[in-house]
């Protein structure tokens, strides 16, 4: 069973909701990444989202894109990440990681190597941004075939044909994007979420996560009490961005943004 | 005229997924496919009404000038001693290139559609203007972004954008060039895409572009067509054309697809040379990758991130390239070379003093090919070369490189 499933269910089972952390593998540089994982995930963190960093970041916002202008200034390439992964394993068995990127670095080793590569490191799940459903039939059946969940986005504007499709290929969680727009993005509407999260709801039982536009202990809250997970991207991002000089605060003080948000969450 | 009817250019492709062989698609989050398919179902129902395709025509002959000339460059030719070369005369239209054809056929759409606002990316700054022109006729709010980079190297394209009323947005992030422009200007689209209708420049990103900007460009090489078999009495042996994204080139090349006695030839952009890697040609010195919503043949590293690219014209200044083109190119139908900088300045120059046309950089890439290849070729052969815009936005560059400063 892959760890996703374990961790959704175990959450489940104490009523409580996932917390998911995103962060740029390789931001601000590659040494700051495999103690920023253990601390996101003392500080409460259940799932990671681990952003692999592409130079055409398009559905992202400029906070993820300075991001992963970080890390390329370190060269930090897809099997790196894969690399970190199989690192953060070594002490840690049991937080699911997601990687989230984009198609081309994929493409650009194989999607066979890919896969191979990355369950090998211990990686549990693929976000691949640009890579819809219609465009993933073959990697989608590659990915699962080999234990790696594929995880798909769904948007305030998709219609109930493509929710229903998308429900049928997604596995391990189901992200739910909060607003129109990019990563970053403000003016997140809990009573629209919440509509939208019902009616997904009567069409799977997969875990449905939300994220885009949660920036706070409050809006963390407020998510948490209609779906099953809280994704945070941004805001951490953005935290990490203002350490780039002092990267060794990064781990404790990113941490202490999670931290605030699980006790709100928790509460 | 007879000759139209007859042409039987292959308009099977795309597939309904807007796959060209391996390549287009829709690679994009999926928080656009809302508005690519509200854009694709309005597309397939308006290019078959009667009502859209005559106001199109119409305003392709009332307000841009069309039909284009196809122009004998009979001093070039002999210039040359070789084939004779005919330039199709984009450089004509109203504001100046191809780019104008397809803006008025997307405006048109974004008016169909009810929007009242329209977004547009840019790299030499003439899709920009041609957006900016379509809008304040149609009275439409215009936002134009574009690389910091191209803003300083076309000053005179932003201030020509700023009179029309569009606003220019700077893009600062990555490379500064057409391709962060695209970036930025999707973003804009997934963020205000219930009132906005996002008008791309080329005939690439996520399907139904690619298939839209292409049959709107088509104009280019229907009108070749017939005015070849008026002028000429018969086919070109060739037809010519730059390729940035590749938009006028597919408007020339795809009518004449079935036409196997006629050549199709890309020229990108050579850059400072295909071995110095700086140049923007993916299609002589790239591999399949995806970017922009499509497959197709980009300039990217191992590890697949996507290369900074050079050319010394802001038009083909693009790592990727329309998917129709890989398509071509992997099946053999069209051939892609590249020119380098040298080479399309001396051809800017040498057709300004010839023939009294001063072509933008872009199409001198162009004729820079038609000019080594007609040399080589006897007198009865014709080349069609396709002059997609005018030079005079590129004044400045040339004269900057001349070392005069106005």
């Amino acid at each position: 069973m892959s760890r996703l499933k374990t961790r959704f269910d175990a959450l489940s089972q104490s009523k409580r909701k996932a917390l998911i952390p995103y962060v740029t593998a390789g931001d601000p540089n590659p040494q700051v990444t495999l103690p920023l994982m253990h601390a996101l995930v003392s500080a409460g963190a259940d799932v990671i989202e681990l952003g692999v960093p592409f130079s055409d970041p398009m559905a992202d916002g400029p906070v993820i894109q300075l991001a992963c202008e970080r890390a390329l200034m370190h060269h930090v390439r897809l099997l790196d990440v894969i690399a970190m992964v199989a690192e953060f394993r070594k002490t840690d068995n049991e937080t699911p990681v997601v990687l989230m990127g984009y198609l081309n670095p994929i493409e650009a080793i194989g999607y066979e190597r890919f896969a191979d590569a990355a369950l090998a490191a211990g990686v549990d799940g693929v976000l691949t941004v640009d890579l819809p459903p219609e465009e993933a039939v073959e990697t989608s059946q590659l990915f699962r075939d080999r234990g790696l969940d594929t995880i798909y986005l769904m948007s305030p504007a998709t219609s109930s044909a493509r929710l229903k499709q998308i429900c049928e290929y997604g596995s391990g969680y189901l992200y739910y994007v909060s607003v129109k727009g990019v990563t970053g993005s403000a003016a997140l509407n809990v009573g629209e979420v919440a509509d939208k999260i019902n009616q997904v709801r009567a069409m799977t039982n997969l875990p449905l996560a939300v994220g885009f536009g949660i920036r706070d202990p409050q809006s963390a809250r407020a998510i948490a009490d209609v779906a099953d997970g809280v994704i945070v991207g941004s805001v951490l991002v953005n935290r990490i961005a203002e350490l780039a000089e002092s990267p060794d605060l990064i781990p404790e003080q990113v941490g202490q943004l999670i931290a605030d948000m699980r006790s709100a969450m928790d509460a | 005229m007879s000759i139209e009817t007859e042409q039987t250019a292959k308009q099977t492709y795309p597939d309904a997924r807007g796959h060209f062989g391996p390549y287009g698609g829709r690679f994009v989050s999926e928080t656009l496919i809302g508005a690519l398919e509200e854009l694709e179902a309005v597309y397939e129902q308006l290019s078959k009404d009667p009502d859209f395709q005559a106001e199109f025509d119409r305003d392709l002959a009332h307000y841009v000038g069309r039909p284009s000339p196809l122009y004998h460059a009979e001093r070039l030719s002999a210039k040359v001693g070789g084939a004779q070369i005919y330039l199709k005369r984009e450089d004509l239209n109203h504001t100046g290139a191809h780019k104008v054809n397809n803006t008025i056929g997307q405006a048109l759409l974004a008016k169909f559609m009810g929007k009242p606002r329209v977004i547009a990316e840019t790299g030499a700054g003439q899709h920009g203007v041609a957006s900016a022109t379509v809008a304040a006729r149609l009275g439409l709010e215009c936002k134009v972004y574009m690389g910091a980079e191209d803003v300083k190297r076309q000053a005179l394209n932003v201030y020509r954008m700023r009179l029309l009323g569009a606003e220019v947005i700077p893009v600062t992030s990555g490379t500064k060039t057409l391709k962060d422009a695209m970036n930025e200007a999707m973003r804009d689209w997934v963020t205000n895409v219930d009132n906005t209708f996002y008008i791309i420049g080329t005939a690439a990103g996520p399907h139904p572009y690619p298939k839209l900007v292409r049959d709107f460009q088509c104009v280019i090489g229907r009108e070749t067509r017939v005015q070849s078999m008026t002028q000429i009495g018969r086919l070109p042996d060739a037809v010519i054309a730059c390729v940035g994204g590749g938009s006028n080139a597919i408007g020339m090349f795809h009518p004449f697809i079935d036409d196997t006695s006629v050549r199709m030839i890309g020229v990108e952009a050579g850059g400072h040379g295909l071995a110095t890697g700086q140049h923007a040609a993916p299609l002589s010195d790239g591999r399949p990758g995806v970017l922009h919503g499509m497959r197709t043949y980009l300039m990217e590293d191992d590890a697949g991130q996507i290369l900074p690219t050079h050319s010394v014209s802001a038009g083909l200044d693009y790592p990727g390239v329309g998917p129709e083109h890989s398509w071509l190119k992997d099946l053999g139908r069209a051939e892609y070379v590249a020119i380098d900088d040298h080479e399309a300045l001396d051809a800017f120059r040498t057709l300004t003093q010839v023939e009294g046309i001063m072509p933008a950089l872009e199409s001198s890439h162009a004729i820079a090919y038609a000019m080594k290849m007609a040399k080589e070729l006897p007198k009865d052969k014709v080349l069609v070369v396709n002059l997609s815009g005018r030079g005079d936005k590129d004044i400045h560059t040339v004269a900057d490189l001349d070392g005069i400063t106005f």
